[in-house]
């Protein structure tokens, strides 16, 4: 075969594969990385006060700025008010310093058309927080294009003015916290919906075939139906006037009084979470259970082999593809969970996932966000070579 | 000893199952509450029939809020499970080609949008396609939904394929049929059952969609899960509870179909031997 | 092939979409459940009476998220949105609003100008005071029947008043509240809190009630929790309870005492459609009769004194309104007014250490 055949052969299935690839990387990998840029990369304040931000390069640190420095950026933040964007670089430096966004618009508002010799004298007459070296050096850092302060702030650590970098105080501490919990309730999660889901696999793969497929059409409706549906059953379920207390209390198991508090909770997230993931472990388990040929056990049992040991030794070694794939599913939406835990968790069913969306709906910090979901994507990809080191990718597969 | 064993496992599994059902099992008794109250009440535990009504139902088609979620939900879904279908079909049969130079890195490539988590796929896409001006759009969400409906429609496909006669594509070819037409005749209709359920998931995965929703859709976009988010927020009345009612027999309805169409092509298969 | 076709279809739905609103329409987004059939009736239906102009409402769950949205895509479906005070600072601050200087205001019936009339601070440079709101305590009179609770530091107190309590899963308005609850005046608590004791002292305070409390996120919250008895006391919006009690006859009871009062801001989206329609609705909106009508048919205050005048009867069930106003002498004997400025400078920080308190 010459090379130029080889090429034609191959425009084939190229010519097949690339429309989805080239629509993946526009619609999929282009965000990804638009958004691992947005996580490190912001120039809104360096372009709004380049000139600024020149001078105090050069400035020591230890003591208030030039009178250069105070004309210099007074020019700049009547420019900016002139174009209305002198808001979004106090909301920036705030970020950094916080309670200094007001001396932006206040000094703004006033500085227009001030003829003075001493511009520093009239600044800190508007704002004596022109005064404090906290703001200029809260304006330098902002004013940085490229920055890790994101990713610092995103493991509870800051930096001091000297560079160095320290733990935030404790009771401001959530992040970890956070990432730690979120990474147990997917191991819990996990762990109970193998729990429960193995014995209900193995039930349909050794079912008569009615019963069978009666079973999995069971499997398969709550599978199909939508995670908000579910959301709200498990609301109306838990509640503590709801259907679960009120059956406890009929049966006289609990006092009226003493209702349990099963929702907006950890409890709530847990149980919510696992009935919504329990189908991706049967499915892929039930998959592998049917397919190992009984005679297997049978040839156990005849070595001689109780069934435990024949479990043991035989069956469950064969079917731990099935679960490896179910279960690493489960892990991955676990960690991504957002609609459950917002619905039926409560403040302490919060996982990382509810933080990411705070900062993008309300606090639009977008830089946090961003650096939120690298560090989170970046545990997955880790925890999925380990998996493909360990079992191999490719023996991931859907029902 | 081993049938107590046994016993306990089918207990077990019963309680599984139950565990799985039930929230299902209680809502649509629920929705047909007279009362607004998400909880039996003594009325409809005695089956007194003035104890349930269909105010809720009603509620919903005399909604505007909640018919515009419905005709965006179809809508939404019936554009993306297209673009997925027909690109992830394209891809699957080109990825189970041997030619295709890095078949791994492809189809990992390809698979990536599902086995990323759905928060981080979010955020990406949100400030991308905010940045390019498809925030708010039906455009946006539409290529969002296409894109993660896209990865089940290759796998499925993949998986009809894997069984696929390569034989039979040489032998039309030798009966004179162009590849298309080849394709057309022989290929897809065997491949079809494979491409039917990677729409299917491909439509039900956006139609159930809401993370991606919640942060891209406009007022004008909203669908049905989204209109249900905020419902359970803001004002959590029984017509959610309808709604999840309706999306059950949704389900039911569309599994029973994809069974007969199954239990129908094997009859086929049976007769044709 | 097919792609295009797909791709110009969605593109036309967008375009078509967006540009239905032709003249002679406005697209107000406010609140939604009680308060919005308050404003329709109160505002809205009169305006497109007298105008011609008609109106298109829009259900709004507050912050700034789909505005910014809207203003960043250049896709811009509001004229005028409802907006929490804090809100209209960040967001005029963004550019996500337009600026008001030139919005001539209507004076009073009786000639006093526009400017002495309206409430200190009501305005601002995007917004436009509609309604002065207030967070209060309310219980459920079931709960403590003899000798209830009277003061915002009852709220805290367990062991008088056992029971859950109800609270916005926000910094605002709690930490405010334990510090007035502790004793501090309410002049001195947003220059207390900014120190790193008095900010301290408002988590210990809450820490006191930790376990007992419920949260809730959305306005319609509080009074189901009160009336499913998961709380017995929490904090919630006035309106919201005045419905309950009035309107749907629930056994609650408001507690004044120590209340946080806030002004709802009508602004127009920067770049809105229907600008001068917009413009022609906020001076309508601005008119005294326009904020009784709406304070007669829901209990937030008018921001004008003229229109607090005019404050009478509920229009349906015919309750006195007066004495359920936020602004009312007999209810503004301990109270505090929100500083949404204080709270633009200072949220990121207290919003990591109340979710870190919170999930501790």
């Amino acid at each position: 075969m010459t090379a130029q055949q080889d090429i034609k052969s191959r425009i084939g299935p190229i010519g097949l594969a690339l429309p989805l690839v080239a629509f993946i990387v526009i619609t999929f990998l282009m965000p990804l990385a638009n958004m691992f840029k947005e996580s490190f990369y912001d120039a809104e304040v360096a372009d709004a006060l380049p000139r600024t931000l020149r001078l105090l390069n050069a400035w020591n640190g230890d003591e208030i700025p030039s009178e250069e420095v105070f004309r210099t950026i007074a020019e700049e933040i009547i420019v900016l008010q002139e174009n209305r964007t002198i808001g979004k670089i106090g909301i920036r430096v705030n970020r950094v310093v916080s309670g200094t966004r007001s001396v932006w618009g206040r000094t703004a508002r006033r500085v227009e058309g001030v003829e003075t010799e001493d511009m520093r004298t009239t600044m800190v007459g508007i704002d004596d927080r022109w005064s404090d070296l906290a703001l200029w050096q809260g304006i330098k850092k902002a004013g940085q294009r490229y920055s890790a302060k994101h990713y610092l702030q995103a493991v509870d650590l800051s930096r001091g003015d000297d560079g160095s970098i320290h733990r935030v105080d404790t009771e401001q501490r959530i992040y970890n916290t956070l990432y730690l919990r979120t990474f147990r309730v997917a191991i819990t999660v996990t762990l109970l919906c193998l729990l429960i889901g193995y014995p209900i696999a193995y039930a349909i793969a050794h079912a008569p075939p009615t019963l069978s497929k009666i079973l999995l059409f069971c499997v398969l409706v709550p599978f199909w139906t939508s995670l908000l549906a579910r959301a709200t059953s498990w609301l109306v379920l838990l509640q503590s006037q709801g259907v679960v207390n009120d059956l406890l209390v009929w049966l006289g198991m609990v006092p009226d009084d003493g209702r349990l508090s099963l929702i907006r909770n950890m409890t709530g997230t847990l149980i919510a979470m696992t009935q919504n993931l329990l189908p991706f472990v049967v499915l892929p388990t039930y998959a592998v259970l049917s397919s190992i040929p009984p005679t297997y056990m049978r040839a156990a049992a005849s070595l001689g082999a109780n069934p435990v040991q024949a479990f043991v030794r035989v069956y469950w070694p064969q079917s731990l593809p099935g679960i490896a794939s179910g279960c690493l599913l489960v892990f991955i939406l676990s960690i991504g969970f957002y609609i459950t835990p917002a619905i039926v968790g409560g403040p302490k069913g919060q996982l990382i996932s509810n933080m990411i969306a705070y900062h993008i709906n309300d606090a639009n910090n977008w830089g946090l966000a961003a650096a939120i979901s690298v560090i989170v994507l970046l545990s997955v990809m880790i925890l999925y070579i380990v998996f493909d080191r360990w079992v191999g990718v490719d023996k991931l597969k859907l029902s | 000893m081993w049938n107590i064993g046994k016993g306990v496992l089918t207990l077990f599994v019963v309680l599984g199952f139950i565990f799985l059902l039930a929230p299902l099992l209680v809502v649509v008794p629920l929705s047909f509450n007279a009362e607004p109250y998400f909880t039996f009440t003594e009325g409809m535990l005695r089956f007194e029939s003035e104890a349930y009504s269909l105010r809720w139902y009603r509620n919903i088609f005399e909604s505007e809020e909640w018919l515009r979620a419905i005709q965006n939900s179809f809508f939404i879904g019936i554009f993306a499970t297209f673009l997925a279908t027909v690109l992830g079909t394209l891809a699957a049969i080109g990825l189970n080609d041997p030619r295709l130079p890095f078949r791994k890195f492809v189809s990992a490539l390809i698979i990536s949008p599902i086995v990323t988590p759905i928060i981080v796929v979010a955020v990406g896409v949100y400030f991308f396609y905010t940045d390019i001006g498809l925030g708010q759009t039906y455009l946006g969400i539409i290529l969002a939904h296409a894109m993660i409906g896209a990865p089940y429609v290759v796998i499925t496909v993949s998986a009809t394929l894997a069984n696929f006669d390569y034989t039979l594509l040489r032998a039309a070819a030798s009966l004179g049929a162009n590849p298309w037409t080849a394709f057309r005749r022989v290929q897809l209709p065997i491949i079809s059952r494979g491409v039917i359920t990677g729409a299917l998931f491909a439509f039900i995965n956006s139609f159930d969609e809401v993370v991606i929703v919640v942060f891209m859709a406009g007022p004008k976009q909203r669908t049905i899960p989204r209109e249900m988010w905020s419902g359970i927020r803001e004002e959590l009345s029984p017509t959610i509870l309808a709604v999840a009612t309706l999306l059950i027999l949704l389900v039911v309805l569309v599994l029973i179909t994809v069974e007969v169409l199954k239990s129908f092509g094997e009859k086929n298969k049976l007769s044709a031997n | 092939m097919k792609r295009n076709i797909l791709a110009s279809f969605a593109f036309l739905f967008v375009f078509v979409s967006a540009n239905v609103c032709a003249e002679g329409e406005l697209t107000i987004v406010s609140w939604g459940g009680s308060y919005a059939k308050a404003s329709i009736d109160g505002i809205f239906k009169p305006f497109e009476e007298e105008t011609g102009i008609k109106v298109i409402v829009e259900d709004y769950n507050g912050g700034l998220a789909q505005i910014r949205a809207q203003v960043e895509t250049g896709n811009v479906h509001w004229d005028v949105v409802d907006v929490e005070s804090q809100d209209d600072l960040i967001g005029c601050d963004e550019g996500l609003l337009e600026y008001l200087d030139d919005l001539e205001l209507p004076d009073a019936p009786d000639g006093t100008p526009a400017e002495e009339d309206f409430f200190d601070d009501a305005n601002s440079d995007c917004g436009l005071g509609n309604i002065v709101w207030a967070t209060v305590i309310a219980y459920n009179s079931t709960a403590f029947e003899s000798d209830p609770p009277s003061t915002m530091n009852d709220f805290f107190n367990l062991e008088k008043f056992p029971g859950k309590r109800g609270m916005r899963r926000t910094p605002e308005v709690n930490l405010e509240f334990a510090l007035i609850a502790d004793g501090v005046p309410p002049e001195d608590v947003y220059e207390t809190l900014s120190t790193k004791e008095g900010l301290d002292r408002a988590f210990k305070k809450l820490d006191s009630i930790k376990e007992s409390i419920i949260f809730w996120e959305t306005g319609a919250q509080p009074p189901q929790l009160l009336a499913d008895k998961e709380v017995a006391m929490t904090t919630a919006y006035n309106g919201r309870i005045f419905n309950a009690i009035n309107l749907e006859k629930q056994p609650f009871v408001i507690v004044w005492d120590g209340h946080i009062r806030d002004y709802g801001q009508w602004v127009i989206v920067a770049g809105a459609p229907n600008l001068e329609n917009a413009k022609k609705f906020l001076q309508y909106a601005a008119r005294s009769s326009s904020m009784a009508g709406v304070s007669n048919r829901i209990s937030y205050g008018p921001l004008r004194h003229s229109a607090w005048e005019m404050v009478d009867k509920h229009v349906d069930t015919k309750i006195d309104m007066r004495p359920h106003m936020p602004t009312d002498p007999e209810n503004s004997k301990n109270f505090l007014v929100n500083d949404a400025e204080w709270w633009a400078e200072h949220r990121d920080d207290l919003f990591e250490r109340f979710s870190a308190w919170v999930s501790r």
